[in-house]
């Protein structure tokens, strides 16, 4: 499958010599600078570091939200760099779940229809009762109905986390999953999610501020200008 | 499969939310409307053209002086139309020993095939309409036969071998025409009795015509059947040679309502162009998050088209059915004025109403909706990140395309077609220039002004695209509203104009030398308002050029005609104000007694003329040389004594026959006219108020269409304006958040959010009035053929109008907004 990387059999998700380049008015400006890094299945990654420092820019590049300028990733065994967008999109919904420090619920839809939404675009016939299970687990089986705007934040970020572990991913991604919730609800999002971390082997890979969430994952990458320090 | 299952479990979530609502609000609004024009438009026309078909008594109306074939009515009876027939013979008419030459007319039973007879039981009495002609044995002489005759409803007249009692007075058959080649009073018969007359015979100076009605289709099939088959001789008419006013009052009102129609197709597009892009907007982050959980770029588009098209299908029914039942609910409304049989409404609008929406949506909707499927999925995290920008020809390409073919299928002529178009693409781009100018303009402005005017002035400044957008789509909208209005004033004065309400009504001719001063002081004193006084002569065209006219072959079947049939003649000094001399020169003094004949345009183009060709007439035998001098076009609904051919004075003095003029009388007085006609017995009389009744209600209606298409239009324009205004509310609904949590009382939003569209709608109002202005005068004079007058108000309503419109409709729609407490707003983000 490819070369130089060590795809250990236990590698999820690897990334060799990643580089992110964007044209600014002041010229060309590196945001992701010759990344190397490997994720072995089920590990919690956390990667922190100051503000513009490059680690949403990293995380999508690692999740195939975003092509990088050289390099190159291999998630679940796929080099994303020889996918297009069409191929990477399906790659995520088989193999990807997603976490966001806005929720990114789709306030058209109820609790429910949210959960429900990755499901079928893998197609998947049980879309209804695997988004009733994930829900229950999130605590959430009585509030299937409401939409986004009848719910809390921290009802949201728990819709959310269902939505994510609902395709039982090989590898969640989550940027910021505590920055909008006050410590108690963003305690027990972060419980939550290592909950399901822990029975569905889900390998995390999250980007925070949270020194307190940072320091419950089992590795802790700094990122510092562009670079892994 | 997937795609289709997804979207219309989507649709069911999304409707709920109500953003797909706003998009199938707009395009059923403009379906409505174009529907709605199109049924009324269709119906009403069908209606004018069913008047017009009266003037013939028929749909198609076959003449000659031979008789015709019984071949025609059969063929036409086996293709299921009606037939009838009439037969017109000059004879004499006794009463006792009191006779007159009169036209006899022996009508078969099913005559008049469109139209009513009108009858009275005096002459000169106010006409009834009746079904069919007279039964077999009776007779029903004219006003003027019966004041010639001294006869009564009752006496026995005697016409060839036949005698008929007299039952009613004809007062007017549809099939009576504008024209004098009648000279002779009428009567009506049946064709029952013709045989009995015995008036056929050789040498029978008779005319015959057979009459054809039935639906559109089969008219025009039967059509082109009896073009093919008919003699040379035999002379076809329809509703296009019915009259010359009414072809000009049909093709104005076609022209107008194209118009009209055009004015909703394009509001139509510029409301599901905004709602697409409000609808795209609010999609970004939807279409990334769903790319984000593995949706492929194809299931994106597939879902949001299969959407839209579910909308598309909904306005077009919906649509529809509302264009629908507001024309009837219009036509209802209008009952009582439009006074006709109205026919049923064919479907065909709606045919247009569903692929107007089809082609608005892909010309509109697609490329936004090919663009939202472009935004990258890492919007997620990034939401600075939209979509790439668009290929210049994809972004504009299909709405230029689907808006050129709604013209070209709306207009289908090529002379509208070109002069919309080409007047609509100037008017966006001076639009959107003017915008970008405004746009820097405001900036200069804020300094200057109040908190709420700075608000919203620099709201335009900010959304600097938008505005630009939107001052297009108001501006354009404003612009065909005031343009139809200058175009309508305009038509309306046309027609005022040409058929004033004291129009001469009643004809006299045959007015012998000796009683020609006698006669005018009977009418002045009378009280009756008269014309001008003409000699009429005799006439027969023999040579053209030295060559004889039975040699020469006419490029047109009107001027053989022409060739053939004995001309009135006429001689003149001054040129009428319903005479403009269009090529060579009118008559001066020195003229007098010169060779020379002016002719009119319908001569000029039937023998094909030039100035100076050599015109040989016969005069009561007597030969005339006469070089063409000038030609003149002739406005013959001013209802004056007008030739065709008019000679320099001098010439033929020695030559007078009779004189003619015309006079406008109150309906009461037919009495003045019964003893006008015991007075000068040989004096003809020509009661116009019939035929001008007609031809007025014909435009009547007309010019009511216009109305009431011009007023759907009206509503159509300030819905579609209100959707217009729509497209800004999330921006406004956290704007407004942000200024009140700032401190601002909802007044002063309120008031920024006035200025903010009074000034859009100035400016619009503005560039709206220069354009309609512009179009209204080159449509006044290019297409329509009328005269345009400049109107101020239109400058004024423009620019009051439009800034007072925008700013309430503007308010009117954010006026929720405005309402929200701010905590709702910013809790939702």
């Amino acid at each position: 499958m490819n070369d130089t990387i060590d795809t250990a059999t236990d590698t999820v998700l690897a990334a060799e010599e990643l580089t992110r380049q964007v044209n600014s008015p002041e010229g060309s400006l590196t945001i992701v600078d010759h990344v190397s890094l490997r994720i072995r299945e089920g590990e919690s990654v956390a990667i922190v570091g100051a503000s513009g420092a490059g680690k949403s820019t990293l995380l999508a590049l690692l999740a195939g939200l975003d092509s990088p300028t050289s390099g190159r990733v291999i998630l679940a065994g796929q080099d994303l760099t020889r996918l297009d967008e069409d191929g990477r999109a399906r790659l995520r919904a088989e193999r990807v779940g997603f976490v966001f420090q806005s929720f990114h619920l789709v306030p058209a839809l109820t609790a429910l229809e949210n959960v429900m939404l990755p499901l079928e675009l893998a197609g998947r016939r049980d879309a209804r009762e695997g988004a009733l299970q994930a829900l229950e687990r999130v605590g959430l089986r009585d509030r299937v109905g409401h939409y986004p705007r009848q719910l809390s934040g921290g009802e949201q970020q728990r819709v959310a986390l269902a939505r994510a572990f609902v395709t039982r991913p090989a590898v969640l991604f989550a940027d910021e999953p505590t920055g909008n919730l006050d410590t108690v609800t963003g305690a027990r999002v972060t419980q939550l999610l290592f909950d399901m971390n822990t029975s569905a082997r889900t390998t995390i890979v999250l980007v925070t501020h949270d020194r307190e969430l940072a320091s419950r994952c089992e590795r802790v990458l700094v990122m510092e200008g562009g670079r892994l320090a | 499969m997937r795609a289709l299952q997804l979207a219309m479990r989507m649709l069911g979530r999304e409707w709920r939310s109500g953003e797909l609502g706003i998009l199938l609000l707009a395009l059923t609004v403009a379906v409505a409307a174009l529907t709605g024009v199109g049924f009324l438009a269709n119906r009403i026309s069908q209606a004018v053209d069913m008047q017009a078909t009266e003037v013939l008594a028929a749909d198609l109306r076959l003449e000659s002086p031979s008789p015709l074939s019984d071949d025609y009515l059969a063929e036409a009876r086996r293709q299921g139309l009606r037939t009838a027939s009439v037969t017109t013979v000059l004879s004499v008419v006794f009463r006792d020993e009191v006779s007159q030459l009169s036209n006899i007319r022996a009508a078969s039973d099913g005559y008049p095939l469109r139209g009513k007879v009108m009858v009275a039981s005096e002459p000169f009495g106010i006409g009834q309409p009746v079904d069919g002609g007279p039964p077999a044995g009776e007779a029903w002489p004219d006003s003027r036969l019966v004041a010639a005759l001294g006869a009564k409803l009752g006496d026995r007249l005697s016409i060839g071998a036949g005698s008929f009692r007299i039952t009613r007075v004809l007062m007017a058959r549809p099939d009576q025409g504008g024209t004098f080649a009648d000279l002779a009073p009428s009567i009506l018969i049946n064709d029952a009795d013709l045989a009995a007359t015995q008036l056929l015979g050789p040498g029978s100076r008779a005319r015959f015509a057979q009459l054809f009605a039935g639906g559109r289709d089969g008219v025009g099939a039967f059509k082109a059947w009896l073009e093919s088959s008919r003699q040379r001789s035999e002379r076809l008419l329809d509703v296009s040679d019915a009259s010359p006013q009414i072809k000009n009052a049909l093709d104005r009102a076609g022209s107008f309502l194209s118009l009209a129609s055009l004015v909703a197709v394009l509001l139509c597009s510029i409301a599901v162009a905004m709602a697409a892009r409000r609808y795209v907007q609010r999609h970004l982050d939807s279409v990334a998050l769903l790319k984000t959980l593995g949706a492929t770029r194809g299931l994106t588009l597939a879902v949001s088209l299969l959407q839209l098209l579910v909308v598309a299908i909904g306005a077009a029914l919906l649509g529809s059915v509302i264009g629908f039942a507001t024309h009837e609910w219009l036509l209802r409304a209008l009952k009582e004025l439009l006074q006709a049989q109205l026919p049923p409404a064919d479907l065909a609008p709606v045919g247009l109403g569903f692929l107007a929406a089809i082609a608005v949506l892909g010309g509109f909707a697609l490329p936004p909706l090919l663009q939202l499927s472009r935004v990258p999925a890492i919007r997620v995290l990034r939401r600075d990140v939209g979509p790439p920008p668009p290929l210049v020809w994809l972004a504009f390409g299909p709405a230029v395309i689907a808006v050129v073919l709604l013209i070209w299928w709306v207009t289908r002529d090529l002379k509208i077609f070109a002069g919309f178009v080409v007047g609509l693409a100037a008017f966006i781009a001076l639009l959107s220039f003017a915008g970008v100018l405004l746009v820097r303009a405001a900036s200069a402005l804020r300094g200057t002004v109040g908190v709420s005017w700075r608000y919203g002035i620099a709201n335009l400044s900010r959304r600097r695209g938008e505005s630009v957008i939107q001052i297009v789509a108001f501006g354009l909208g404003i612009m065909v509203l005031l343009m139809l209005a200058v175009v309508r004033n305009d038509l309306l004065m046309d027609w005022r104009r040409s058929l004033p309400p004291d129009l001469p009504n009643v004809f006299f001719i045959n007015i012998p030398p000796a009683d020609r001063d006698p006669f005018v002081d009977f009418l002045q004193d009378s009280g009756a308002r008269t014309s001008r006084v003409l000699p009429m002569i005799r006439a027969r065209l023999t040579q053209l050029n030295g060559e004889a006219v039975d040699q020469i072959e006419f490029a047109s079947p009107r001027g053989e005609d022409f060739a053939q049939r004995e001309q009135n003649i006429t001689w003149q000094d001054d040129l009428g104000d319903d005479n403009r001399v269009i090529a060579g020169r009118w008559w001066s003094v020195e003229d007098r007694g010169k060779a020379l004949v002016s002719v009119s345009t319908e001569v000029q183009e039937a023998l094909g003329l030039q100035i100076g060709d050599r015109l040989t007439f016969d005069v009561a035998g007597e030969p005339y040389e006469a070089a063409v001098a000038s030609v003149r076009k002739v406005k013959w609904d001013s209802f004056q004594p007008n030739f065709f051919l008019v000679f320099a004075p001098g010439l033929l003095d020695d030559t007078v026959g009779t004189w003619m003029t015309s006079a406008f009388f109150e309906r009461q007085e037919g009495r003045t006219i019964a003893e006008l006609v015991r007075r000068f017995p040989s004096v003809s009389v020509f009661d116009l108020d019939e035929l001008l009744t007609q031809v007025r209600s014909m435009i009547d209606k007309a010019v009511l269409a216009v109305q009431s298409v011009f007023l759907f239009t009206l509503l159509a324009g300030l819905v579609v304006l209100l959707a217009a205004v729509q497209a800004t509310r999330d921006e406004r609904r956290y704007e407004s958040a942000m200024l009140r949590t700032l401190g601002a009382s909802r007044a002063t939003v309120t008031r920024g959010v006035l200025a903010e569209f009074a000034m859009l709608g100035l400016l619009s109002g503005l560039l709206a009035a220069a354009g309609a202005s512009v179009a209204g005068w080159l449509l006044a004079r290019f297409v329509l053929g009328i005269e345009y007058g400049f109107d101020p108000r239109v400058w004024l309503l423009g620019l009051v109008g439009g800034a007072t419109l925008v700013a309430v409709a503007g308010w009117a729609a954010t006026r929720s907004v405005l309402r929200q407490p701010p905590i709702t707003t910013l809790r939702a983000g």
